[in-house]
């Protein structure tokens, strides 16, 4: 297990203090930009110009020969049901959401639990630039590059014990700050939202906690301040805004499984043979590509990833796990 | 309000043919300005079929109506109506099987027969040909007033059919689907002849 010493990370590598000092301003230019909220035009103009700038290392084995979808894309089609269930609310009702100071609180079989402050928990890792690819699990798919840093690196900082079989997430649940939480049906979800991974895939090493963007603090409607990104899993399997993670003994309840277990499996792998009951998963359409007119694009097994993940599935029936 | 003369009723005919245009107006608007972006196809298909809803909702609305209200030449606004929830009807199809499907009838087929939520819309879209094809006052005299009642009635499977086909894609908020579902179950409920027989009789006190 290699557990980097801040010697062992180049200056160049770590973000610099000010950087996150500097989010603060971002937060208050961000409470400016609510006040413009009335224009679209404007809001989008004044958060691109408020948006702080990470400074990251550029990973070279994540970088595609894939059009990235435009930023504009990326952040104003949201699935983020704590935020509203249409694609554009979360970039609408998140303009206010308060991330700082955001802690995150480590429980279960691990010896480093506690409450950690995220960007103390961030601090030790270098900040990379990964381009993944998003498969959601409606059909359609972007290229985005995340700046974060590999979950595996974090969580063996936190030296789970034998005992951990699976990690848990949890995003806030917060229904002031969270409109999508409030109300009758709630969308439809339990809260607070809940996703896990067993534990080996959570240390493969393709698993990002990402904390930016396009190079940039990550927008609020896209899971700020911290999310997880899993490239070879369904959309939803990414958590948004996360306050808790657990590990565990067994298989998390998960919240899309809760809502229609029969449609969301614990696995979720992104997997062209095995249709959502309600649709096929045998093609995608990639957004922003410009053209409406242009077909849709068949989906790879894994996302495109099973050359780094699909020995972590091997003798499984996929049909039976989705 | 007396019987409106029927250059007054070609007048408001007129009104409401371009009023019932203005959605895919705004839509191709929209298209113009970008708003549709990122998921135009996404966009196109879920407005068409809004509007398809409306449409149906909205012709099931002119029956019970000119019974509360007494103003019987509402009827004569109905055909439009629903003639328009067919026009939606094969803009959302045509959105479907070209902009979603590009054609590949292998795929069609079997969303058609795997998908619930796909079969019942075919269905719907499939059931308002004969309709749409019986609208026409000729029509309604070969076929025989009775006759073409009865098959008319079929718009009670098809809305019934569009309302479930929107409730079955949804992935977990169900509220759009329940508030179409609850005013379905409304125009429904005052067709029964028990309910009906009471606004009749209310008409008259």
């Amino acid at each position: 297990m290699i557990i980097k010493r801040a010697s062992d990370i180049k200056s160049s590598e770590i973000t610099d203090k000010s950087v996150y000092l500097r989010r603060r301003e971002f937060l208050k230019a961000a409470g400016i930009v609510s006040a413009g909220a009335a224009i679209p035009g404007l809001l989008v103009a004044r958060a691109e110009a408020a948006a702080q700038k990470l400074i990251y290392k550029k990973n070279a084995a994540f970088r595609p020969n894939e059009k990235l979808t435009p930023y504009q894309d990326v952040t104003t089609y949201n699935n983020f049901y704590e935020f509203g269930t249409g694609k554009a609310d979360p970039a609408r009702n998140a303009t206010n959401f308060k991330t700082r100071p955001w802690t995150i609180t480590v429980e279960g079989h691990a010896k480093k639990t506690g409450t950690f402050d995220l960007d103390e928990l961030i601090k030790p890792h270098a900040l990379e630039e990964r381009i993944y690819r998003l498969r959601c699990v409606e059909a359609w798919s972007m290229v985005i590059p995340w700046v974060g840093v590999p979950l595996a690196d974090v969580i063996k900082r936190m030296q789970p014990t034998s005992k951990a079989k699976y990690v848990q997430f949890e995003t806030l649940h917060d229904p002031e700050q969270m409109p999508g939480q409030r109300g009758f049906l709630g969308g439809g979800l339990q809260w607070p939202y809940v996703e896990g991974l067993r534990m080996d895939e959570a240390m493969n090493p393709l698993p990002l906690l990402a904390v930016g963007l396009y190079g940039e603090v990550l927008p609020n409607q896209n899971g700020a301040p911290v999310r997880l990104v899993v490239p070879w899993k369904y959309g939803f399997k990414s958590i948004k805004s996360i306050v808790r993670i657990r590990f565990v003994e067994s298989m998390p309840q998960t919240t899309w499984n809760i809502a229609a277990p029969h449609e969301y499996g614990f696995y979720s792998n992104v997997n062209p043979e095995v249709d959502h009951p309600r649709w096929s998963q045998a093609r995608e359409r990639r957004l922003g590509e410009g053209s409406f007119f242009a077909p849709k694009r068949p989906t790879l097994m894994f996302n495109g990833y099973a050359d780094q993940v699909a020995h972590l599935y091997r003798g499984m029936n996929l049909k039976k796990f989705y | 309000m007396g019987q409106p003369t029927s250059k007054q009723i070609l007048l408001i005919k007129t009104v409401l043919f371009f009023a019932a245009l203005l959605p895919l107006a705004w839509l191709i608007w929209d298209g113009v300005q970008g708003r549709l972006e990122p998921n135009p196809v996404e966009a196109i298909t879920h407005r068409t079929g809004d509007w398809i809803l409306n449409f149906l909702l909205l012709t099931l609305t002119v029956t019970p109506l000119r019974k509360l209200s007494g103003l019987h030449w509402l009827l004569r606004l109905r055909r439009m109506l629903g003639l328009f929830a067919f026009f939606y009807a094969c803009l959302h199809f045509t959105t479907y099987i070209w902009l979603d499907q590009f054609f590949l009838m292998s795929e069609v087929w079997k969303d058609i027969a795997k998908r619930p939520y796909i079969t019942v819309g075919f269905t719907a879209f499939v059931l308002l040909f004969p309709l749409a094809l019986t609208s026409t006052n000729a029509m309604v005299k070969r076929m025989g007033a009775q006759r073409w009642r009865r098959l008319h009635r079929l718009v009670y499977v098809i809305a019934i059919a569009g309302v479930l086909h929107f409730l079955w894609l949804v992935k977990s908020d169900i509220r759009s689907p329940l508030i179409y579902g609850f005013l379905l179950a409304l125009l429904l409920i005052m067709r029964l002849p028990a309910v009906n027989q009471r606004i009749t009789a209310f008409q008259r006190a």
